[in-house]
């Protein structure tokens, strides 16, 4: 990267405190997939000059895939362990590039002594956007194009997100196409309550299949997603469909660098 | 008189049949743990007025939506109508609310119309169940008796609708006769179409209509009796179930206080737990659940809803909210059989998750929230699934493999794949 990235104990060792912190997630930073979307959330904070840092190597799991197992002393362990490190670094602010961190985070950690504020990148897009920081020039262009949006579950009927990742999307003058089941019907991508981690159980199709076979339907160019589970769980039927030439799978923060020319 | 007596017998037999049924179903929810859903009352009470007074998760399907309505509404207004029945039968009245006359003769011919309207709701429904047989109403869990429930439920508001109709076209005939204690009263927009099918003599008209009025309440109150074995008993408590249905954001999920003692008292050795009762984590039974999830059980109108938008379900897995649901009340009714039959320490050594729901089921949930969200009544499946992989890992370590191994990564290595925690920044250090 051009920039370095700061994190809370360079911050702190200068005696500087950030706006906001960004939670990379587990996913954001060991996958390589999810990793370049870490990294364009990044270029979009540096870009629009936000004061921001992350934990690096003092982050965790924050534990959303232990809860979701039904493992909740493992979950409590993170979380609370989690919330002694943010609560040492006097954290206020926190911006997720991951649903299930943001949820996890915003819904979990207050009961449990973490109380912050909590945005999922794509509000903080939504924000820059009606802030005039981010425009759609400068960069590729995504006029006229056909892009769908999957709805992540643990934003959309989780928390009641449906309108702010659109929003990066409007701002394109791209051709928004919603396939049948989106908003609150939208379908799972088949990665959550911790299936990622397991083999599906038997039945007759892949549930990431069922929905790439939905999102093709509206034959678009651009599958947008937001989250990183959904990412591999839509690339993967994208693969297995053999349509990686046609369509692509890209993430709202990808997107959004993309045509800010970043 | 030995009519009124008659009537005066049955109602109260039927009133205190249903009390001491009813009793039981809330003897029954109260054994589930506590919760508290008492908070925000006023948020509650919109709640309530939206989704189950106003119907507004209804609106999602709308031909459905619009045939429900119907009978919904058949069902609220005639009990208006019921009122007056109530009065007659007691006192030997005819038609006492006749004294409100142009406003009596609104009544009666806004119940006609709306009786004609549930009854053709009804028909459409049988139809749609048992001819052009919607996917939604078959499953594995829609076998025998939960099938026959549905079309008794239609067949009969069908069979009292008709009554309604036939018993206002026999007195409108009667009224036209001028036979004593048939008093003039009334508009028969709907059952005058009926009147030329009548006999014309007088004493067999009341005969006619005698015994629809007698068939009309019989059936009302054998009706009522019926609810508490039946699905249908959303009518009643689709009120309170959406009261005290769940008000946070759905993607939140409770942290267990007893877990969260345990685990700071060994994240801080000087810190002393709350005195906290020793129970199970998660749920193995009904009675491990919070009375809410045994309250929703008995909601559930095996409407579908939830299965039918299930990632699972539709993708031919074995897991069916809808069964779910199902599973929680056969199990909550069998284990009150139980303390009726033998007494509150019996064990029957059975339980919810093994003898009714299967593992499979309950591992191929992806948490999504979308049976929760599709539910017209606000029931949450989703949380019953939750209790049953609580206890399932956190009581038995029993979990798929892989889950175990992930588990095992978090432990470990702070993050559910199996990296070095110090490698978890190396994501700034290429391009
Ligand atoms: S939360 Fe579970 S049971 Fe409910 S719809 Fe989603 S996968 Fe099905
Ligand atoms: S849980 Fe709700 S949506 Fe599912 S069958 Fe019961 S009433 Fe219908």
């Amino acid at each position: 990267m051009e920039f370095k990235v700061p994190t809370m104990a360079e911050l702190m060792a200068a005696g500087e405190e950030p706006e906001i912190l960004f939670w990379v997630g587990c996913a954001g930073s060991y996958d390589e997939r999810a990793q370049k979307i870490t990294r364009d959330i990044c270029k979009i904070l540096h870009h629009v000059g936000i004061k921001y840092a992350v934990l690096g190597t003092e982050e965790s799991c924050t534990g959303d895939p232990a809860k979701r197992a039904g493992n909740e002393f493992l979950f409590q362990m993170q979380a609370m362990t989690n919330i002694e490190v943010l609560n040492a670094y006097n954290i206020k602010k926190i911006v997720t590039g991951c649903p299930h961190c943001f949820n996890t985070i915003k819904n979990e950690y207050p009961g449990l002594g973490g109380t912050y504020e909590v945005i999922h990148h794509t509000q903080l897009i939504q924000d820059l956007i009606n802030e005039g920081k981010l425009k759609a020039e400068g960069g590729e262009s995504f006029k006229g194009k056909k892009i769908t949006y999957h709805d992540p579950c643990y934003l959309g009927r989780g928390n009641g997100i449906y309108e702010a990742p659109r929003k990066a999307l409007e701002v394109l003058d791209a051709q928004l196409v919603e396939m049948k089941r989106c908003k609150s019907n939208g379908l799972c991508c088949g990665a959550g309550g911790a299936q990622m981690f397991k083999e599906p159980e038997k039945g007759n199709k892949d549930i990431n299949v069922e929905r790439i076979d939905e999102a093709l339907q509206t034959n678009p160019q651009v599958i947008a997603a937001g989250c990183p589970f959904c990412m591999t769980m839509l690339s993967d039927g994208i693969k297995l469909k053999d349509k990686e030439q046609e369509v692509k799978v890209l993430d709202i923060a990808e997107i959004t660098a993309r045509a800010n020319g970043l | 008189m030995v009519a009124q007596i008659l009537f005066l017998v049955l109602t109260l037999a039927a009133i205190a049949l249903f009390t001491v049924n009813l009793r039981k179903i809330i003897r029954n929810i109260r054994l589930g743990k506590p919760v508290d859903r008492q908070d925000q009352p006023q948020k509650r009470l919109m709640t309530m007025l939206r989704v189950a007074f106003g119907q507004s998760k209804m609106v999602v399907r709308p031909i459905p939506a619009f045939l429900h309505f119907f009978v919904y509404i058949g069902f609220v207004i005639i009990n208006i109508e019921v009122l007056e029945i109530m009065i007659d039968g007691l006192f030997g009245t005819h038609r006492i609310f006749n004294g409100l006359g142009g406003l009596y003769n609104f009544l009666i011919g806004s119940f006609e119309i709306l009786a004609f309207t549930v009854w053709v709701s009804c028909a459409i429904f049988l139809v749609r169940r048992n001819i052009l047989k919607l996917k939604r109403f078959s499953g594995v869990e829609m076998k025998s008796w939960p099938k026959s429930d549905a079309n008794y439920i239609l067949i009969t508001e069908i069979l009292l609708m008709s009554a309604f109709l036939l018993m206002n076209a026999a007195d409108a005939k009667l009224q036209l006769l001028g036979a004593s204690h048939y008093v003039n009263a009334g508009a028969f927009p709907v059952s005058q179409y009926l009147i030329n099918i009548l006999p014309s003599s007088e004493s067999a008209l009341v005969i006619v209509e005698r015994s629809c009025w007698w068939f009309h309440i019989i059936g009302i109150l054998a009706f009522l009796n019926y609810l508490p074995y039946s699905k249908h008993f959303h009518i009643l408590f689709a009120f309170p179930n959406t009261y005290f249905s769940n008000l946070e954001p759905k993607g939140e999920f409770t942290n267990m206080a007893s877990v969260t003692n345990e685990v700071k008292a060994m994240l801080d050795p000087s810190f002393v737990p709350a005195e906290t009762e020793p129970g199970k984590f998660g749920a193995k039974d009904v009675t491990d659940l919070s009375w809410v999830n045994l309250m929703n059980a008995y909601t559930c109108t095996e409407c579908g809803r939830c299965t039918s938008v299930c990632p699972a379900n539709i993708t031919g897995k074995l897991l069916s909210p809808r069964k779910i649901m199902m599973d929680t009340r056969d199990r909550i009714t069998e284990v009150g059989q139980n303390i009726d039959k033998h007494g509150a320490e019996h064990q029957d050594g059975k339980s919810l998750l093994d003898d009714y729901i299967s593992r499979e089921e309950i591992w191929a949930c992806t948490s999504c929230n979308a049976c929760v969200e599709a539910c017209p009544v606000n029931i949450d499946p989703l949380q019953i699934i939750m209790e049953l992989r609580r206890f399932a890992v956190m009581e038995e370590s029993q979990a798929p493999g892989s889950i175990n191994a992930m588990l095992g990564n978090i432990e470990n290595n702070q993050a559910p794949w199996k990296y070095s925690p110090a490698d978890r920044f190396n994501w700034a250090q290429e391009s």
